[in-house]
């Protein structure tokens, strides 16, 4: 880790500690935008770590990344803190200006593809994108459309496209932008190393991160309710099926935090693609079981909207099935480790 | 509540040059085996191939030279061991006595001891085996009652120890005896001794496993003795001894690794274009290997720079032991395939060597239970 991810950690872990309670959560589920939030994020320069100082950003690597992000998603910070890193990144790889302010990414669903056109010096963005997280009320959308000269990333201001709003289980906003020859304010060539596709694999990215942080909050929470909530004259946390079942929970914490460390070690190193279809199956899995076992831990005030569990749990729902499930990531894993052979896998994982 | 911490490690340089070096020494020793004699994994017990080890000086990386070892890191020496693990190298033979008899000599032993025993393990010459289980003693180790007694010039020793892999075949034994009952304080009047397997008044009889095969046997004292220079560390520091010892049975990267045949055989059976579902089968078990093997080198990293990752350890074990034992289910759940003992293809039969052999991994070197809570310990809830 740099001396930047050293800093990091604790800084962001107060800040969201500070700042991000219970009650702001729940205002942003009822459509409050967390705006004394992103200004201590922007000011604490932890906004865009993958855009160089002189692009106005923190100069880092995808290894500083992973400690916002992860904390992000352990104090479920209602902000689309991850797609404004993944955006910023795009935009500085693109060699386009990184405004302030929230940024958002599409398209993020499979299938679904914008275009750009040139109209005159303007290029027009047009299409469909679902799902967009903060898609209304972000500062600016990163897309990446294809156009006649191959795939380009394009800088969009709020507004330029229709929005139709949607949520998902935590209701977190991800809404559905659609573009009619929109104008927009940047675009580039996507460059050699940047498609569609690199939305998806760094989308996914940061979601195995959120869920590992989301996690580590789940075993927490789990640990200090099984010591405090008494039963039968004792904390239950003394019972061994309790205790077994935490212990179960905090080996998928450790196994989809050191999967989600790796992706990111991985993006800083060259392609990435192996190591996140990896965290995001590894992640993903863990985030279903480990909420099944916090659920349990917690009995029936856990299933209340008043206690915060849900808070974690119903993101783990959402993010694990975002930018694919482990359903779709591990069959393109499956399939790329089976084209290559079995006498290829193990020099495979040695190499990474 | 104490949070475990599972830091991402990479291998230094001279680590991966040294993975070449084993690499081509196993192509050569192991040439053409065939995958279902592989998938015995360290399970095969093989003198010949220990002794080749042994000449290569890989027996004994991290030891001190004067004792033939090679001090080379811990890294390099994880390095060297899953690649035993993954080519499914018949390591059996000294194992044992390379993982935890050794380096507990190296640690509590006498240096007439030291001298004595480890250029020989690192020679590849003597196989060790475990002596802590007793028919009424496997989880509650404390509760040991084969009794060391003093007498002229060392120890009388009665009672059983039970589930002795390869005391058939080994040379010695490091044991747990009770050398002093102190009552209400079952682990204290504990001693560790290093024990000759062919000692008169030590009777070996073979278990047999479920799958036919002889890896276990019960060894009974009758009236044995044990010269105290035999005796490894003071007397009533068994206890702690033999925990220690168990951090290092439990830290290593066979507790992913056993079923990796099996899993090798998968991919070879399913082709270079899988169908969907054979595909994410295969997805799934690769996510998990990849990840087990982050969590079980930064284990390695924490050894390597002098820490006690009990708790890390235990975490991995837990984790792994459970991904191992899923892998022939997996592979069942996905083809509609018999598996067998010495016939049909050898995807069959490696299914039908593991599938057999996988409950042992939740119970060998600590069962899931005692793992649990240990960890639970670890997270503050007792």
């Amino acid at each position: 880790m740099s001396e930047l991810s050293d800093l990091l950690g604790p800084t962001v872990t107060r800040l969201f500690g500070d700042l991000v309670t219970k009650e702001l959560i729940e205002a942003s589920e009822k459509g409050t935008w967390p705006d004394t939030l992103w200004r201590a994020l922007e000011e604490g320069g932890l906004t865009l770590p993958l855009v160089p100082e002189a692009a106005g950003g923190a100069g880092g690597a995808w290894a500083d990344a992973h400690v916002v992000v992860r904390a992000a998603g352990k104090h479920a910070a209602p902000v689309p803190l991850a797609e404004t890193i993944v955006g910023g990144w795009l935009l500085a790889q693109a060699g386009l200006e990184v405004p302030l302010g929230p940024l958002t990414l599409a398209p993020v669903r499979e299938g679904e593809r914008l275009t750009l056109a040139r109209a005159g010096t303007q290029w027009r963005l047009s299409g469909t994108a679902t799902g967009v997280p903060w898609g209304a009320a972000a500062g600016h959308l990163v897309a990446v459309a294809e156009s006649d000269g191959g795939a380009m990333v394009a800088l969009v201001a709020r507004g330029a496209g229709r929005v139709t709003p949607d949520r998902n289980l935590a209701l977190e906003p991800r809404d559905t932008l659609a573009f009619d020859g929109a104008a927009v304010a940047g675009a580039a060539p996507a460059g050699s190393r940047v498609s569609a596709e690199t939305l998806t694999v760094y989308g996914a990215m940061v979601r195995a991160a959120q869920m590992a942080g989301a996690l580590e909050s789940l075993l927490e929470q789990s640990v200090r309710y099984a010591t405090e909530r008494k039963q039968f004259g004792r904390p239950i946390g003394a019972f061994q099926a309790i205790q077994h079942n935490l212990a179960v929970l905090a080996g998928h914490v450790a196994a989809a935090g050191i999967a989600a460390e790796h992706a990111f070690r991985a993006a800083d190193r060259g392609d990435p693609t192996f190591e996140v279809a990896a965290a995001k199956v590894r992640a993903g899995e863990a985030a279903g079981l480990g909420a099944g076992i916090a659920h349990q831990a917690h009995g029936a005030i856990g299933f209340t909207y008043e206690h915060s569990l849900h808070f974690s749990t119903r993101r783990l729902w959402s993010w694990r099935a975002e930018f694919g499930s482990e359903s779709r990531w591990a069959m393109r894993l499956g399939r790329r480790v089976a084209a290559a052979g079995a006498d290829r896998l193990w020099t495979e994982l040695t190499a990474r | 509540m104490s949070v475990f911490h599972f830091e991402l490690r990479s291998l230094p340089p001279e680590a991966e040059a040294f993975r070449d070096e084993v690499r081509a020494f196993l192509r050569e020793a192991l040439g053409d085996r065939p995958s279902v004699r592989r998938a015995r994994s360290w399970g095969g017990f093989d003198p010949g191939f220990s002794r080749a080890m042994g000449a290569r000086g890989f027996i004994g990386l991290t030891w001190p030279k004067r004792y033939g070892g090679q001090e080379r890191s811990f890294l390099e020496r994880y390095v060297l061991l899953e690649e035993l693990l993954a080519a499914g190298a018949p390591a059996g033979a000294h194992w044992v006595a390379e993982r935890q008899s050794g380096p507990l000599l190296l640690r509590f032993g006498t240096e007439a001891q030291r001298e004595r025993f480890l250029p020989a393990i690192a020679r590849g010459e003597l196989s060790f085996a475990i002596g802590m289980s007793e028919p009424d003693s496997g989880s509650d180790l404390a509760s040991i009652r084969t009794r060391a007694v003093r007498t002229d010039g060392g120890y009388v020793v009665n009672g059983t120890k039970v589930w002795t892999s390869n005391a058939h075949r080994s040379q010695y034994a490091i044991a747990l005896f009770r050398t002093a009952v102190v009552p209400d304080k079952k682990h204290e009047g504990l001693s560790q001794f290093l024990v000759d397997l062919k000692s008169p008044g030590i009777a070996i009889r073979p278990i047999i496993n479920l799958a036919g095969s002889h890896d276990f046997n019960e060894v009974v004292f009758q009236d044995a003795f044990v010269p105290e220079d035999m005796r490894v560390g003071a007397e009533g520091d068994g206890w702690k001894q033999v925990t220690t010892e168990l951090a290092y049975e439990r830290s290593g990267p066979e507790r992913y690794l056993s079923s990796i045949a099996l899993v090798l055989e998968l991919i070879r059976a399913a082709g270079a274009s899988p169908d969907q579902r054979a595909a994410e089968v295969v997805g799934r078990l690769v996510a998990h290997l990849a990840t087990l093997r982050q969590m079980s080198l930064s284990v390695a990293g924490m050894l390597q720079a002098g820490q006690n990752p009990n708790l890390e350890a235990a975490v991995v074990k837990d984790v792994g032991t459970t991904f191992e034992q899923s892998i022939p289910e997996i592979v069942h759940a996905l083809l509609d395939l018999e598996p067998t003992i010495d016939s049909g293809s050898d995807l069959q039969q490696t299914l039908g060597y593991l599938v057999q052999r996988a409950p042992s991994f939740s119970l060998r070197g600590g069962t899931r239970e005692v793992l649990r809570g240990i960890i639970a310990r670890g997270l503050g809830l007792r």
